[in-house]
């Protein structure tokens, strides 16, 4: 059995919380106490039915305010898959907290309202999908009951968003109509939409394929931590350990250690008391290597086969996160993967509007600004672009005035 | 195992695995935080993993309040043997007689409130910059919004408004003087994961997991075990029952399920089935409805 992760993108509006709360509500993902306490609360529904959106409301600000803050993290399983929620804000000013969620997400459910149809924020939302990268696609047109489960609106709706998946390379894509308030096509077929034969929300999730690169072009692993015992009976004993990010690497591939562009062999995979014949992406190992070489946190060592790219001058997308605007005076540090080294944004290339997707050129770039930028590096860093490799082509920007992450890469191509 | 996917529980591992190795990595002086339940026990377990044949980068840290069940102590000390490294130990005991803390009166008594300033004082005294605990997002809704490295002021405060955007598996963990790092490794593991977890791997837990026999008090609807520290009057009816732990905290504030599960089979069955969430059990977080927010920004773990 494995893990899907996925974020739902949309607003309170939309009925993502009600949404939720129904997949696991009606999964059975819900303890007797906590249903208990959803029994006990003084919120409900129009029709007195409990309010479902309760179960995904965790801090007492956003209960008070009615809206979700931060994302929040759910997890239930049923006997095909587990499954890792990240339940992210759908208003503007929180596209961070969005884009924070998406980063570690397979699958995107993002929220129609049917009786709205797609809307300015539908395009923000399949905007930030695409710039992350996540692999999967789930268009859950929902509202069908206020709409009197017309199958002609749920085309219309799937006829538009095409074109909007179309213009931002959103390939695979499933269209779901579903009422989250009345359970429709969640977890349980609908009998109100014959005309739909697809599957269900909860079906779709147990058996759409997500994929890791375990390619050996992509084999990358950075450095975390050296092991060295020093111990009497284990005085030569040096192993490289970290989580393979892609890829896949196996004793006697010949790799290369970047920045420094010394080679080697792989002699020895090791997690604990095991030696696997292969490190594949995913798997925190630690590796030995036939030479001895400096090697420390921060290295990247991957297949000789196929380097990534080496560059202190890079190209990337970058979104900000930061109350205080970018500044391209400063000097920030950028972490990417396990190291960390000074760097300066050199120059806004532009600024997407996020709504629209159409760029734009002031200098301003602020708070949740997303848009395309030249950072220059104090060292270079060996990265993918994050098209190809997700795992190697993202970077957080750290603010040293104040150690909190202000910006997210999405690292593209040398600009040397 | 199939060739994309890694199976869910080598998943969760090599994750709890990376986010160690990170820890050992970006700080100067990490603690991990051991209270004896099952959670900090799995830690342990992933720290071997992540680094045998070497030592681990830090010590173990215990808070003991004093009113511990005597088979965590035992197993405590048993373990520490086994596994040859540092123990540092912070006594609930030691704030009260210094004056920082005034023991709780009446029927509700507890200290586990109190043990938030014993470990404050213990992550100032060895200026611990980061501090590794065995808390899980499924457990409570605030736990459900922390991050992995969630930063504490020098209160010990937790900002939920404030924290830190955490993208992939990039963590931050850039500090200023005085602040510290919570680290949470498990934070992706459910009740249930760390169970089969500790099934697959064979990790011995303390007996009171387990179901045993024992002298209980009704009190709010739980059963609680009768012990000295347990304010008892007239009232209270002992009866013995046969009785397991969810959790391994305070014994005033732990409250035992009836059950008949002596083996981990029968655990992950009853757990599977298991009707009540896990902090159900904590008479600590009934007393309102944003209990543990409140307990967290105060910087409890």
């Amino acid at each position: 059995m494995d893990i899907l992760k996925f974020i739902t993108a949309g607003s309170v509006d939309d009925g993502k919380s009600t949404l939720i709360g129904r997949l696991l509500y009606d999964s059975d993902a819900i303890l007797a106490d906590q249903l208990e306490a959803l029994h006990a609360s003084n919120r409900k529904n129009d029709d007195g039915t409990i309010d479902l959106a309760i179960l995904t409301d965790g801090l007492k600000a956003e209960r008070e305010q009615g809206i979700t803050i931060d994302v929040a993290y759910k997890y239930f399983e049923t006997d095909k898959r587990k499954f890792i929620i990240a339940d992210a804000p759908g208003h503007i000013q929180y596209t961070r907290n969005m884009v924070t969620g998406a980063s570690n997400a397979d699958l995107a459910i993002i929220l129609i309202d049917a009786r709205k149809g797609v809307v300015e924020q539908t395009t923000r939302h399949s905007f930030l999908v695409s710039l992350l990268q996540i692999q999967k696609v789930v268009i859950a047109i929902n509202k069908m009951d206020m709409v009197d489960y017309s199958e002609d609106t749920f085309n219309s709706i799937v006829a538009d968003y095409q074109k909007i998946a179309a213009k931002l390379g959103i390939t695979d894509v499933t269209f779901i109509p579903v009422s989250a308030l009345k359970g429709d096509n969640i977890v349980y077929p609908s009998t109100t939409m014959s005309w739909y034969t697809g599957d269900n929300l909860l079906q779709h999730l147990e058996t759409v394929e997500v994929n890791r690169d375990n390619t050996a072009a992509h084999a990358r692993l950075p450095v975390q931590w050296v092991v060295r015992p020093q111990t009497d009976e284990l005085h030569d004993y040096r192993g490289y350990a970290g989580r393979v990010a892609s890829g896949a690497f196996k004793v006697n591939d010949k790799v290369t250690i970047l920045p420094s562009g010394f080679t080697s062999t792989i002699s020895k995979i090791e997690m604990y008391d095991k030696e696997p014949a292969e490190a594949l992406a995913g798997m925190s190992v630690t590796v030995h290597l036939k030479d001895n070489i400096d090697i420390s946190r921060g290295d990247l060592i991957v297949n000789s086969a196929g380097e990534p790219q080496l560059s202190s001058a890079i190209e990337a997308d970058l979104c900000w996160m930061d109350t205080r605007g970018l500044d391209t005076s400063l000097t920030y540090l950028v972490q990417h993967n396990t190291k960390t080294v000074r760097c300066k944004i050199r120059e806004i290339l532009y600024k997407v509007n996020i709504n629209t997707l159409e760029k734009d050129f002031d200098e301003d770039f602020k708070l949740n600004d997303i848009g395309r930028v030249v950072i220059k590096t104090a060292e270079p860093l060996a990265f993918d672009p994050y098209q190809e490799n997700k795992a190697n082509g993202g970077a957080i920007i750290i603010d040293s005035r104040t150690n909190v992450t202000v910006g997210a890469l999405m690292l593209r191509q040398s600009a040397e | 195992m199939s060739r994309n996917r890694l199976d869910y529980l080598d998943e969760l591992e090599a994750e709890a695995i990376y986010i160690l190795r990170e820890v050992a990595g970006q700080f100067e002086k990490p603690a991990l935080l051991f209270s004896g339940g099952k959670d900090s026990i799995t830690l342990v377990h992933l720290a071997i993993k992540a680094f045998r044949p070497g030592k681990f980068p830090f010590p173990l840290v215990h808070i003991d309040t004093g009113h511990n069940f005597e088979e965590t102590i035992q197993y405590r000390d048993e373990m520490i043997a086994r596994i040859g490294e540092k123990l540092i130990i912070g006594h609930v005991q030691d704030s009260i007689d210094e004056g920082k803390v005034i023991e709780q009166k009446g029927k509700n008594a507890s200290r586990n409130a109190l043990q938030t300033v014993t470990l404050l004082d213990t992550i100032a005294k060895h200026g611990f910059d980061a501090c590794i605990g065995g808390a899980r997002r499924d457990e409570e809704k605030a736990r459900a919004k922390e991050r992995i490295f969630s930063v504490r002021d020098e209160f010990g405060q937790w900002d939920p408004k404030r924290q830190r955007p955490e993208l992939w598996n990039i963590y931050n963990g850039k500090i200023h003087k005085g602040e510290n790092v919570r680290v949470f490794p498990i934070s992706n593991w459910t009740e249930l994961d760390v169970w089969n977890y500790i099934r697959r791997e064979n990790i011995p837990l303390p007996t009171i997991y387990f179901a045993h026999q024992r002298d209980c008090i009704t009190r709010n609807g739980q059963l609680m075990a009768a012990s000295p520290f347990l304010n008892m009057d007239e009232e209270d009816v002992v009866t013995r029952k046969n009785v397991r732990f969810r959790t391994v905290g305070d014994m005033t504030c732990t409250a035992a399920v009836e059950s008949y599960a002596f083996e981990i089979d029968d655990i992950i069955n009853e757990i599977a089935e298991s009707k009540i969430s896990e902090r159900g059990a904590r008479m600590d977080d009934k007393v309102s409805e944003a209990a543990m927010e409140e307990r967290k920004k105060g910087g409890y773990f």
